[in-house]
């Protein structure tokens, strides 16, 4: 019975081709958008959420303040105020896991007859643990290092490729500022930041070799920002606290007085950056699926002109004892095919679309299975609400008005 | 069940109610055809005929009377019984042949076996055989547009016998053919009485009267001549 009403339905379609045809276009579309914008928006969340986790979680970063030259306000990070001994006190606290004192400084790296311009920062071995950052080949420099101020330096992957194209570089020497530097480690490859940086183009040297032999500090000991990252997400605020209660006892800052510092959670930031492309993506998927209820609008029109051009043979039907049940069924059934075909097609070329998005943009398109079930479920509730009126308006019929009918 | 008349009227009234006031179309028939029996009903138009076809076809019911179809009271059934008994107990033969043309003969033909939830091995089985049976076995891929209106009407037959009604009911079953293809057709109806299939046929035409073995007159609602097929019917054909 079903599949003889379901031959039907293919038979009428297949009798009216590019009625069906346009009338599915209305259907593809829509699904074909919310599938589309759907990947879009889940690619776009995963690239974020991958960025935040390359970032490191539970993070701080302390800044030093601003400085007035003779009127001019130099910005955050721009005063000597924040020292190593800020940083091994920062360490003491309880709830940090690990302190990284950074000064970053521009410089050309040579090696060989290659060189390249990077960004050479001075840090501690605790660098690669606050940024959750592993190693590819090597070692990472000890606090022996540090103390010695000895030349030696770890390389992102970008430096690496730059310099080194395959050669291995770990035991080579390279020339920092024209100094001599032994690569002890290369870092394993990070990505992109949030901002779209690319994090492997960086040169990692003891924090006090960076101060004492390639950037030179105006105080001893000064780096240019502080890194922390705490223990968990359960104790950020507490160590948030703390960590401007020390720097502010520290820096002998009065209470009322500006500080000389900043504390901003990373985190924080990282996750209103989630949130938000969480929303942009909600509101895509709300935006295509506009499309989808006016495909199945254009469904119920095609469908009520059907009624209209079939009652002849919806009468005829009945004189032959198809009850009323057996027409709304049939008409029913049709909708609901040409709306799962239009699905079926959408799916297709969403998945198309998907895949073109990806491999012609930055952005990475992800299909999801379950924005595909959705895609159909919807589809298919589609095809049933809007072909519910017409197919209720042939049942409802009189079989004699029906016959009469030219 | 012998004794059971396929169609059983008893003072059957059809009031229509339009803007002009109630318009009373039939106003008392009373007819009994027992089974076997091959009757053609004529009538002037406005006689009523056509709205007694479609209470016999159970298309329409009684403003008030009895009809019974094959021992069912058809003024007490709902919808689905309606359709039901239109598709098991009788078989109709419109003036317009009423085939579907997207589908072949075939699927025609076994159409009204589909609501009766018979298997599809057996649909087509059967309508097969009633092709053959009226000749045209031969074209059951084709389509109804692509055969004369004789063979057109034969496919409609064929389909009005496909459930194993027990009323055949045709409606001006030769009003869209030429005299030569309609002889055949009654001869066809001819043929299936024989065998002992009731047959009713609506007409204006003596013609087609005449090969009825009874007589049914209306006129203005009524029944006014019930019996033999008068003898000059016959000279006409």
């Amino acid at each position: 019975m079903i599949l003889a009403m379901l031959r039907e339905a293919f038979v009428a379609m297949a009798a009216n081709r590019l009625r069906a045809a346009l009338t599915m276009l209305g259907m593809v579309i829509g699904v074909a958008a919310v599938i589309l914008m759907l990947a879009i928006g889940r690619g776009v969340e995963d690239s974020v959420q991958r960025s935040i986790a390359s970032m490191g979680s539970n993070l701080f970063i302390v800044l030093s303040g601003s400085v007035s030259q003779g009127g001019l306000r130099m910005g955050s990070g721009a005063a000597p105020t924040l020292t190593l001994e800020d940083a091994a006190a920062m360490r003491e606290l309880p709830g940090v896991l690990a302190v990284a004192p950074t000064l970053p400084g521009g410089a050309q790296v040579v090696y060989g007859s290659a060189n390249w311009g990077t960004q050479v920062n001075g840090t501690t071995p605790d660098y690669l643990e606050v940024s959750t950052w592993g190693i590819a080949s090597g070692t990472v420099f000890d606090d022996s290092d540090v103390r010695g101020a000895t030349r030696v330096a770890m390389l992102g992957q970008t430096v690496v490729s730059n310099l080194f194209g395959a050669e291995e570089p770990v035991g080579k020497t390279i020339r920092i500022k024209n100094a001599p530097f032994v690569v002890v480690g290369v870092m394993a490859r990070r990505g992109q930041s949030l901002d779209g940086r690319d994090q492997d183009d960086t040169v990692l040297v003891p924090v006090t070799t960076a101060q004492r032999k390639l950037f030179g500090a105006q105080f001893q000991g000064v780096v240019r920002f502080i890194s922390v990252k705490a223990e968990s997400e359960g104790v950020m605020t507490r160590v948030e606290d703390e960590l401007n209660a020390l720097l502010l006892e520290r820096h002998r800052i009065r209470a009322g007085a500006d500080p000389d510092f900043t504390v901003r959670n990373l985190t924080a930031i990282a996750e209103t950056a989630a949130q938000t492309t969480r929303m942009m993506a909600l509101l895509l998927g709300a935006i295509a699926s506009i499309s989808l209820v006016v495909g199945g609008i254009g469904i119920m029109n095609i469908m009520l002109v059907s009624v209209t051009e079939r009652t002849r043979e919806i009468g005829i039907r009945m004189a032959i004892g198809a009850s009323r049940a057996h027409i709304l069924w049939q008409f029913l059934l049709e909708s609901v095919v040409l709306s799962l075909a239009g699905c079926l097609i959408g799916v297709g070329c969403g998945v198309l679309g998907a895949y073109v998005v990806s491999h012609t943009s930055e952005v990475a398109a992800i299909v999801s299975a379950s924005s595909i079930a959705l895609g159909f479920s919807v589809a298919a509730a589609i095809g049933i609400f809007f072909g519910f009126y017409p197919a209720r308006k042939a049942a409802r019929l009189q079989p004699i008005e029906a016959l009469r009918f030219q | 069940m012998a004794t059971t008349p396929v169609i059983d009227c008893r003072g059957v009234v059809k009031d229509y109610v339009t803007d002009a006031g109630t318009l009373h179309v039939l106003k008392g028939i009373d007819l009994t055809v027992l089974a076997g029996e091959f009757v053609a009903i004529m009538g002037p138009s406005g006689s009523g005929k056509s709205t007694l076809m479609n209470i016999l076809g159970c298309l329409d019911v009684p403003t008030a009377g009895r009809f019974l179809l094959a021992g069912s009271d058809v003024g007490t059934l709902a919808e689905p019984e309606l359709a039901r008994l239109r598709n098991q107990t009788i078989g109709f033969v419109f003036q317009g042949f009423n085939l579907l043309n997207r589908a072949t003969l075939e699927d025609n033909v076994a159409l009204p076996l589909v609501y009766a939830r018979v298997n599809a091995a057996e649909r087509r089985d059967r309508a097969r055989a009633l092709l053959d049976q009226v000749g045209l076995g031969a074209h059951a891929q084709a389509f109804p547009n692509k055969i004369s209106g004789g063979e057109q009407q034969r496919v409609a037959i064929a389909r009005a016998l496909v459930t194993r009604p027990a009323l055949v009911l045709a409606d001006e079953p030769t009003g869209n053919l030429d005299t030569h293809t309609s002889v055949e057709i009654m001869q066809l109806f001819e043929g299936l009485n024989q065998r002992g299939m009731t047959i009713v046929v609506v007409t204006h035409e003596a013609d087609v009267a005449a090969w009825a073995r009874r007589l049914v007159q209306l006129r203005d609602g009524v029944v006014q001549y019930d019996g033999p097929v008068p003898e000059q019917f016959r000279k006409a054909s």
